[in-house]
């Protein structure tokens, strides 16, 4: 990209397509499953060592709906997409098919995603 | 106009992070599928709803695993062999993490924050995060 200058905004504008659409959702991803391990073991280490309401308070971010969906997008997007990467990394002949590897992956991605969140929708965000 | 920060070669924290980030990455899984192979056989088709079954594949600790419905959990999680299994998934995660942060800030502010204090800072974290959630898994053990 555009060395020594202020991209800003116009960053995002940049046609990478598929690609690049991967590089970025990588990094978010990789900062969503952060942000929810470490909310996690930080509410348990504070349940275990009886922080008073500070356990339960942590649990109640983590453990609400919304976030429970955007953290199995993370965790499945981010898994397969490093198991492409990996792959590639290490046969490199394969970057000839970056595009087929990427689009195969979104053939995984989907239905694993929509099986999860179908499963999670009818039993466990009916029960709160 | 100033340049971008060009990555040494030979045997630099680049390179060996690179690799170690790809091992641990296939590392993870593997021991991801070995936690969920273990909660299956203890019955986690039947008995748990998916957050159990996450519990069960990434941390399968004995206060964490106890929520879930399964009748007799000390029956195959309470063991030594569990807990260093914890510990490598947390020590490989953990690094993983703080290594991928540490590459992302470099990235966006890698020309405004002197490099070794953004380092420092990372490692600072990355000890923190182990401290914490090794002691999690020790002090929940039986």
């Amino acid at each position: 990209m555009a060395f020594g200058k202020y991209t800003g905004w116009k960053g995002l504008a940049y046609r990478g397509g598929l690609p690049m659409l991967s590089f970025l959702l990588h990094r978010i991803t990789a900062v969503g499953i952060i942000l929810f391990v470490t909310l996690h073991i930080v509410a348990s280490f504070a349940m275990q060592e009886g922080w008073g309401n500070w356990g339960t308070a942590l649990n109640v971010i983590y453990e609400s709906w919304i976030f429970q969906i955007f953290v199995y997008f993370c965790v499945i997007f981010h898994t397969l997409n490093g198991l492409r990467i990996v792959i590639m990394d290490f046969w490199p002949k394969l970057l000839k098919f970056q595009r087929d590897l990427l689009i195969l992956q979104w053939l995984i991605f989907v239905p694993i995603y929509i099986l999860a969140i179908y499963i999670m929708a009818t039993t466990n965000l009916a029960g709160g | 106009m100033q340049t971008r920060i060009i990555p040494q070669r030979g045997l630099t924290l680049d390179y060996l992070m690179w690799l170690f980030t790809r091992l641990t990455g296939l590392a993870i899984i593997f021991l991801a599928l070995t936690g969920l192979g273990m909660g299956l056989i203890l019955g986690a088709r039947l008995q748990m709803d998916m957050v159990a079954v996450l519990r069960w594949t990434f941390f399968p600790n004995y206060n964490h695993v106890i929520n879930s419905n399964v009748p007799d959990v000390t029956l195959g999680w309470v063991s030594a062999f569990w807990q260093v299994m914890q510990m490598l998934v947390v020590f490989f995660a953990g690094t993983h993490a703080a290594n991928g942060l540490r590459m992302i800030t470099e990235d966006y502010l890698g020309r405004l924050v002197p490099r070794n204090i953004l380092r420092g800072f990372f490692l600072l974290l990355w000890v923190a995060f182990l401290v914490l959630a090794f002691s999690v898994i020790v002090g929940s053990a039986y």
